[in-house]
């Protein structure tokens, strides 16, 4: 396959970026999207030009490092795949692709393709956890769980916070992100003791963090690697609700 | 220097009451007084982070993802081994240590090994409260599968994704620790260096991969959880930044490097499809609980796999290991595989995959029981090969997978350096020859956890003294010295060979010689081939950019560096161990049926290899003593 790459070249946050072309040839269609970028790199390399830098690690689909938007796509063509699960089968010989970082304003760009995704981090830290210090867990078939409840509490908690959904939104919403989280601890026995503290403080720092609110496009849902449910931005707004009812 | 691995006295059921009724502990009040650098954010390292933090040390972890939620202990998929014995199937601790200490080939320690299945049970209770969805059954309890290598359902998941969901209960306990100033996070760090003082571990050197910037951070101690080097082999089931720099560093100021050549090579990741291929996804071992694997019996046999009847199809598996089937160990798996492949009854367009079928299965539990266990599993190796597993069998083929040797550690965890602790894939103590399934995320877990947060407080119980530690002394300085002019060195080289050309040679070399299936001969020829490439690198490697930033080049020139140099001690370990056992398979020790032999008379030993100024290397042997079990041929027939 031959391909045109149209890909964002920024220095810094403070500097602007750009889009270069790139052309490539003699590419396999087995060959997968990052594999794409390393032969690139290799042969930037071989004249001495700096690498197209670009987040990625597992290339297995469930680190979540990888980040990219795919002619205007987060992570590429295909529905529900990360972008180093995305080969060149899915393109066309001779098509020119272009190549973007995630892109919200709490994603600030570190260099090229790869941004700064540490407010996601910091809103885990607000009160994505149960605070069961090592040491102090009851034996573990002393809460049983109905299977269904287990299974829906794992379908929110596979959320991999690789940031497409945000990246995907017109609002540069984190709400699938946040409202996974939520999701899978409001929905376990165990995490009912903190369950009010978590969505107030969760979405207070989503907020803080400077993401949009949401408008229920659903776009996020669309592309989530995992597949996660927009059903659970409905139960993180009926869980903000119950917790400020409930709250004094 | 000796080596002294500091077992506890009295029987193995009671080593470890008995040293945690002895040990030092530190004073709460004195905690907060403490540094402690973990390096590492995965289960092991994450682990140890937040349960240190949580005791009250002051903590500062670093790792080189954007998000500890990354590290690659993400990857593990199967799930993790406890014996909670909750399937009534007869298991308890001595079975568990039992089958691990087989599955190892006897050749890891046995207080180490009784241990980790004692605290085991402990980390399901952990990971429930901690809000893990482990598989359930329909009375709201826990879920169990079996693994290869054992006749007991000790295994608990959740569906194909264990890693992700104990590594995210394990980085949310990092992340309430750094809310409440506990805990200190560097993501996007890496370590170039570690720092000894008066012959003690006090800090490191650390490059932010986001500005260039490198500085020294210094601690009373300093803890690796910092994984396995399988990437070695360039390709593997490992992910693209997984390295063993900080262990090699560590090595060459004074670590032991135990048992270095023994990889194992995971009998189910997907088979090599072409020259440009950076990675080999795995399919984790769970599926050989339902799927079968077969070649075809005629090895000319070009029909499509549902054409192909069942008695033109050797299931060679279930046919030379009747008791245990496909549900023998990865190293037992992966040498079928391959003496399959090699007598030319490999499938696919490079005849390098064997099939694992599902049928019969589907056809026994329906498609949406197999769905429940693996969908996750199915959907990833339809989007990377566009295949529908449920329709065709998968091709799997064996991959460079998991480090059972490491750093040298104690029983305490800690390394021939005072102060520097290993935890996880990065030490080499539980797994020997071969590490069964699902124990690397139990040990990752426990070691974390558990064992560490008891075990380092009878060092740090000296330490409450000691004041603060200085990072201006000429140790630092001289530390950060040599890492910065490796990095000029590195840039300096402008050749015109990509790293990643010279890491896929490498890659190519230690796969043919040092994996699988090893002999004196090729592994001669391995060493010369290694020093040609490192000299090749050093004079010609094309490293653009500059230190001032990201610069995704330079990061991989530096880790193929120590990989170089890794590999050759790898090559030397593998050579003078003239014995087969587990992952090591030398061609000219085996039985005649073509099984591992080992030699207990000779190699009843872990090898720990003291760095000599890049010259050579010294052997130490542990040597290995069995007190409640006696090492015989491990039979798997």
């Amino acid at each position: 396959m031959k391909l045109t790459l149209k890909i964002w070249r920024q220095e810094n946050a403070q500097t602007n970026g750009k889009l270069v072309t790139y052309k490539l040839s003699d590419l396999s269609s087995d060959t997968s999207f990052l594999e794409m970028l390393d032969v690139l790199n290799e042969q930037l390399a071989a004249k001495g030009e700096p690498a197209v830098e670009f987040d990625h690690d597992c290339r297995e689909g469930i680190c979540g490092q990888c980040s990219l938007v795919i002619n205007g796509k987060a992570h590429g063509p295909e529905e529900h795949y990360t972008t180093c699960q995305t080969h060149l089968r899915s393109f066309n010989d001779g098509d020119t692709i272009t190549i973007e970082p995630f892109r919200a304003n709490s994603f600030p760009v570190i260099r090229d393709l790869k941004v700064d995704r540490g407010a996601m981090d910091r809103i885990i830290q607000s009160g994505g956890y149960i605070s069961s210090f090592t040491g102090m867990a009851p034996e573990a078939n002393s809460i049983p769980i109905h299977h269904d409840i287990a299974e829906s509490a794992f379908d929110s908690a596979a959320c991999i916070g690789c940031g497409a959904c945000i990246a995907t939104c017109k609002n540069s919403s984190a709400a699938l992100f946040v409202s996974a989280k939520i999701g899978h601890l409001a929905k376990l026995p165990q995490g009912q003791v903190e369950r009010n503290e978590r969505a107030l403080w969760m979405i207070n720092a989503h907020d803080e963090e400077g993401f949009g609110n949401c408008s229920n496009t659903g776009a996020c849902a669309m592309v989530c690697p995992q597949e996660v449910q927009l059903l659970d931005i409905t139960r993180m707004n009926f869980e903000y609700n119950r917790a400020k009812c409930l709250s004094k | 220097m000796a080596l002294n691995a500091k077992i506890p006295v009295g029987p193995l059921k009671d080593k470890w009451q008995n040293y945690l009724a002895k040990t030092r502990i530190v004073n709460p009040a004195n905690r907060k007084k403490l540094d402690v650098i973990v390096v590492g954010g995965g289960l092991s390292g994450g682990g140890a982070a937040a349960s240190l933090a949580e005791l009250g040390y002051n903590v500062k972890v670093f790792f080189f993802q954007d998000s500890a939620r990354r590290s690659h202990s993400v990857a593990a998929q199967g799930g993790v081994n406890a014996a909670k014995n909750y399937k009534n199937d007869g298991d308890n601790v001595y079975r568990m240590f039992y089958d691990t200490i087989k599955g190892g080939d006897f050749r890891s320690r046995e207080a180490n090994v009784y241990r980790m299945a004692e605290v085991s049970a402990n980390l399901i209770d952990q990971m429930v409260a901690q809000g893990v969805p482990f598989g359930r059954e329909y009375g709201g309890y826990l879920s169990n599968r079996s693994f290869g290598g054992v006749l007991v359902s000790r295994t608990f998941y959740a569906r194909g994704q264990t890693g992700q969901q104990l590594l995210l209960a394990t980085y949310q306990a990092m992340m309430k620790q750094i809310k409440v100033g506990k805990l200190t996070q560097y993501n996007r760090h890496e370590i170039l260096d570690l720092v000894v003082v008066d012959g003690k571990a006090r800090g490191i050197i650390a490059r932010n991969l986001d500005t260039g910037e490198i500085k020294r951070h210094a601690a009373h101690a300093v803890v690796f959880g910092t994984g396995g080097f399988g990437k070695i082999f360039y390709l593997s089931t490992l992910a693209m930044n997984s390295n063993g720099s900080a262990n090699w560093r560590a090595h060459k100021k004074g670590a032991y490097f135990a048992n270095p050549s023994w990889t194992q090579i995971h009998p189910t990741a997907l088979p090599q499809s072409g020259e440009h291929q950076s990675k080999l996804t795995l399919m984790s071992e769970s599926l050989r609980n339902d799927g079968r694997i077969w070649v075809p019996k005629n090895k000319d046999d070009d029909r499509a796999p549902g054409n192909i009847p069942d008695e033109d199809r050797d299931y060679y598996l279930e046919r030379r290991y009747p008791a245990f089937g496909n549900l023998v160990p990865r190293d037992v798996a992966s040498r079928a595989a391959k003496e399959r492949m090699d007598a030319g009854h490999g499938v696919g367009p490079l005849k390098n995959a064997v099939y694992l079928d599902f049928k019969t299965a589907i056809e026994r539990l329906g498609e949406d029981t197999i769905k429940e266990r693996y969908g996750n599993l199915f959907t990833m190796y339809e989007k990377i090969t566009a295949i529908n597993a449920y329709k065709e069998p998968m091709k799997i083929s064996p991959a460079a997978h998991f480090s059972m040797g490491g750093l040298w550690v104690d029983y305490e965890l800690q390394t021939t350096i005072p102060g520097l602790f290993a935890v996880g894939e990065a030490n080499f103590a539980d797994h020997g020859a071969n590490r069964l399934g699902a124990n690397s995320l139990l040990q990752a877990s426990v070691d974390g956890n558990f064992i560490l947060p008891n075990t380092i407080s009878n060092y740090l119980a000296d330490e409450i003294r000691t004041g603060t530690i200085s990072t201006e002394t000429k140790e630092f300085e001289e530390a950060e010295k040599t890492v910065k002019n490796q990095v000029a060195k590195l840039l300096a080289i402008k050749g015109t060979m990509p790293v990643d050309q010279i890491h896929r040679r490498l890659g190519k070399i230690m796969f043919k010689e040092v994996a699988m299936s090893r002999n004196e001969k090729g592994m001669i020829w391995a060493i010369e081939e290694i020093k040609k490439l490192r000299k090749e690198f050093w004079e010609n490697a094309a490293i653009p950019g500059n230190e001032n930033g990201p610069n995704s080049e330079l990061e991989k020139a530096g880790r193929l560096a120590d990989y170089l140099e890794i590999a050759e001690l790898m090559t030397v370990d593998a050579l003078d161990r003239k014995e087969s056992c587990g992952a090591h398979f030398r061609e000219d020790y085996q039985t005649e049926e073509g099984e591992a032999m080992r030699d207990d008379k000779n190699y009843m030993y872990s090898a720990a290899w003291e760095w000599q100024n890049g010259e050579s290397w010294k052997l130490h042997k542990e040597s290995l003593e069995f007190t409640e079990v006696t090492p015989t041929v491990r039979s798997y027939k």
